[in-house]
């Protein structure tokens, strides 16, 4: 037991060098120095305080997205609809929020409401895709996808269309809510201890309820073995929606922190790929709880990171999600190598 | 072919699986290999067959030529053709496509050609299989037809087969034998691996038992059983007394009901089933008894007629209502349908209680799987995986998952694949169940074990269900016409 968690450790430190080592050798043949751009992404994410609330913004909702997917990957689910979930959170909020922007109720309740709110649009929209995939027959990952599309060209049609501005409709979004709307921020940061605690405090729930309870076994039995699961006596596609509201709930949360937390206001791009991203993060920690915070938290470090390299080293910025893309390669690869290596082991 | 395995070792870990074997199987004869579970019969075939490498220094020689396998297509070349237990084929291609496959044919190939000599071996061994069907529509015994015309025609001429004689019909067992005694004519050899007797007694020229890794013996005929069955456990195992339990009320009822699936009806249907009493249910893989017992446990609907558990109307209603009513239903696929890869027993366990709040005590759920090992005889612990188990522990499992109390178990194929100790152990603790009340129902294609254990015998055939037969008043031969669809007349049969 030890042995293979020591060795599961090894091969992921070799999947990490392997990674950086490919990222390296796409550098050095743009003629780009390596240790140069890595040494730029991490002072941009950790070389100020400034800047390491910035990555702890991107943190706050992967971190949600990623707490959503390991419910629904343990209910053997691959919901790709997540970053759709996200949009809907966003856009329910900015409704709730709009809805009582003449009334005389205190912010704290109108806030909290929105977010609520944000949480509700998020788990309907993952129903639609759980829906669809349970009395439609329509696969999970062709339903999310296509549900993508809907809630971004949602949000796209509400800026331009009943929600915008004054005037001109743009692309920067709708009018920017007054501030007491606003989940109170730190002092010259743009970081919300608020929002830090509540997906802090998502992750821990999501870990116990896995862990440690029979909804989390139930969810887990159906994953693996839907027919099985059913001769158990666990009601299946009951448990398959339940897990699409949770993952949904928590995406329309990420979605609703977005808008009362850092943008004040509907944007088209509302969700900045954290769906995906927290696929990636999800798949990367092997669907364990645990890894979740450390890994959610390099990842949106990676990404704020990379903001810097256009600025110094004129380099596109996307260059984190190349290596976020083959660290999850690599990971993946090295966990097959590792259990073919683990299976020669036991043989002599 | 001739083969000479010369001391073939196998270690997995620090299980040794196979100790110094020495076996010569003269060319065109029939090898039986005899040997309970896990005496390493399989092991021995798949290092015959390529799938796993020996120990060093183990050696196999081919008409005299030692050989290097280190695939089953790198086997194939040397002649050597494996037909496992279940076939592996492609159900949803076409049986033509599955014949084509492994050929090492040119990147199009020849459809027509393949078509002719298709149905040329199909004739000469007297095999009715259209090319242009499906494979998802063929029994298992017919898969088994289509695997051996496959290796036919990829020039094998060493035939390893491994209980091929379980799930298939009698008449598809008959007519496999006389398939495989027309090969030693043409100077082919056949090893064939089984744990039952009557089969290797009435096909081998020669058996060899093996147990514990070790080759114990080689016997020639006339054959003895018991001599047979010593040499096999090291002991003398008898079935144990046939005992009929005291029946009681009626819990299960049927009323004119009708089934239907896309290949089957079952019209009009009227039994009942006592407290206390086995139902074995007999008949041609494929005959209705697995639709029928899905009826049973509610899952799948009748479309007509009456259900009835313990007097309450279950008809139309879901598997889960018929559980929370105290029907179990243990299907045959275990790793497929009864068992959740990648969770321990524990878990299992824990499933199957009514849970209590919301968080899993693990203390408890450890302390209730040790027990249920221990008093099922489970060779695992707690944290073991099930799949890992093997397949006579996965059918203890299933049984210690059982709930109590239960009205009424229906099991598919209980002991399929096992030796006799597991099996006498299993319906050892079935025949507990029905002393508390629970009735049984079963399918078994194994004739002996229906007459052994059940009170009650229903006959399946192409939809058509016998009356009720006592089993201490029939016999294999009134079985085996009735499964044959002969002799129905004087029975008459259960439909209104």
């Amino acid at each position: 037991m030890l042995k293979s968690r020591f060795s599961g450790l090894i091969f992921q430190m070799i999947a990490l060098a392997l990674a950086f080592g490919v990222v390296s050798l796409i550098l050095i043949s743009i003629d780009a120095s390596p240790s140069q751009a890595f040494q730029n992404m991490f002072r941009g994410s950790f070389g100020e305080m400034r800047k390491f609330a910035e990555v702890l913004v991107a943190f706050v909702p992967l971190l949600l997205v990623t707490a959503g997917l390991l419910v629904t990957f343990s209910a053997g689910l691959w919901n790709i609809g997540v970053e759709g979930q996200v949009v809907l959170g966003a856009i329910a909020t900015t409704w709730v929020y709009r809805y009582f922007l003449e009334s005389d109720l205190p912010p704290a309740l109108i806030i909290t409401l929105a977010i609520l709110g944000g949480m509700i649009g998020g788990a309907i929209w993952a129903a639609f895709t759980g829906i669809l995939k349970v009395f439609g027959g329509v696969n999970e990952i062709f339903g999310g996808l296509g549900l993508n599309f809907v809630a971004t060209a949602l949000t796209i049609y509400l800026i331009f269309g009943p929600w915008k501005r004054p005037g001109v409709a743009s692309m920067s979004g709708t009018v920017p809510f007054p501030d007491e709307f606003s989940l109170p921020l730190l002092a010259n940061l743009r970081i919300s201890p608020w929002a830090l605690g509540i997906a802090l405090i998502v992750i821990i729930i999501v870990f116990f309820l896995l862990q440690g309870t029979y909804f989390g076994l139930k969810l887990k039995a159906v994953g693996k073995n839907f027919r099985a699961a059913y001769l158990l006596g666990i009601p299946t596609w009951q448990y398959s929606i339940y897990s699409f509201l949770i993952c949904g709930a928590l995406a329309g949360l990420a979605g609703a922190m977005q808008v009362a937390a850092v943008y004040h206001r509907l944007i088209p791009s509302i969700s900045s790929g954290y769906g995906y991203l927290g696929l990636m993060v999800a798949m990367l920690i092997n669907y364990q709880a645990i890894w979740a915070i450390p890994v959610a938290l390099f990842f949106a470090a990676l990404n704020i990171g990379s903001i810097q390299l256009p600025i110094v080293m004129k380099l596109d910025s996307s260059l984190s999600g190349v290596l976020q893309g083959t660290l999850v390669l690599f990971v993946l690869l090295m966990e097959g190598a590792r259990q073919k290596f683990m299976k020669r082991e036991q043989k002599t | 072919m001739n083969v000479e395995l010369k001391n073939i070792n196998k270690h997995f870990g620090k299980v040794h699986a196979n100790k110094n074997i020495n076996l010569t199987i003269p060319s065109g004869s029939i090898q039986g290999i005899l040997g309970e579970n896990g005496a390493g019969k399989s092991t021995l075939m798949k290092v015959l067959s390529g799938f796993i490498h020996a120990d060093s220094g183990s050696e196999i020689l081919l008409d005299g030529t030692p050989v290097k396998m280190n695939s089953p297509a790198n086997a194939i070349k040397y002649g050597i053709g494996m037909l496992h237990q279940d076939p592996l084929d492609f159900p949803p291609m076409k049986i033509l496509d599955n014949f084509l496959l492994g050929m090492p044919s040119s990147f199009f190939p020849n459809r027509k050609e393949a078509t002719q000599d298709f149905n040329l071996l199909a004739k000469e061994y007297g095999f009715s299989l259209d090319p242009e069907n499906y494979v998802d529509s063929l029994t298992v015994g017919e898969r088994q037809q289509l695997e051996i015309m496959r290796l036919l025609f990829l020039g094998v001429r060493l035939f390893i087969l491994d209980e091929p004689t379980t799930g298939i019909s009698t008449a598809q067992k008959e007519k496999l034998f006389t398939t495989l005694r027309k090969f030693p004519e043409q100077a082919m050899t056949v090893i064939f691996v089984s744990h039952k007797l009557e089969d290797v007694e009435s096909l081998c020229d020669h058996v060899a038992v093996l147990r514990a890794g070790e080759l114990v013996g080689e016997l020639t005929p006339p054959y003895q059983t018991k001599k047979i069955i010593e040499m096999m456990f090291g002991k003398e195992v008898t079935l144990g007394e046939r005992q009929s339990a005291s029946v009681g009320e009626v819990v299960l009822s049927l009323h004119n009901v009708s089934l239907e699936d896309a290949r089957l009806k079952i019209k009009n249907v009227n039994v009942e089933v006592r407290e206390g009493e086995v139902i074995g249910l007999a008949g041609m893989e494929g005959s209705g008894q697995n639709l029928f017992m899905r009826a049973c446990a509610g899952l799948v609907r009748p479309v007509g007629g009456k259900i009835q558990l313990k007097g309450q109307d279950l008809s139309g209603k879901t598997y889960h209502v018929f559980k929370k009513n105290g029907v179990s239903f243990l299907p045959a696929a275990r790793l497929e349908e009864a068992l959740v890869s990648g969770l321990t027993l524990t878990d299992h366990f824990v499933l199957a209680e009514e849970p209590r709040g919301i968080f899993i005590d693990r203390v408890a759920g450890g302390q209730l799987a040790e027990e249920r090992i221990k008093s099922f005889n489970i060779r695992g612990t707690p944290h073991t995986p099930v799949e890992s188990l093997s397949g006579g522990n996965q059918q203890r499992a299933e049984l210690a998952l059982l709930q109590n109390p239960l009205s009424l178990i229906l099991l598919e194929h209980p002991t399929r694949g096992l030796d006799i100790e597991s099996v006498i152990y299993i319906w050892g603790k079935l025949k507990e169940r029905c002393k508390q009340n629970a009735s049984i129902i079963f399918i078994s294609s194994d004739l002996e074990e229906i007459l052994q254990y059940s009170d009650r015998i229903l006959v399946f055939f192409s939809g058509k269900i016998s009356q009720p037969l006592e089993a201490s008043k029939t016999s294999v031969e009134e079985l085996g016409q009735l499964i044959g669809g002969k002799g129905w007349a004087e029975i008459g049969d259960t439909h209104a």
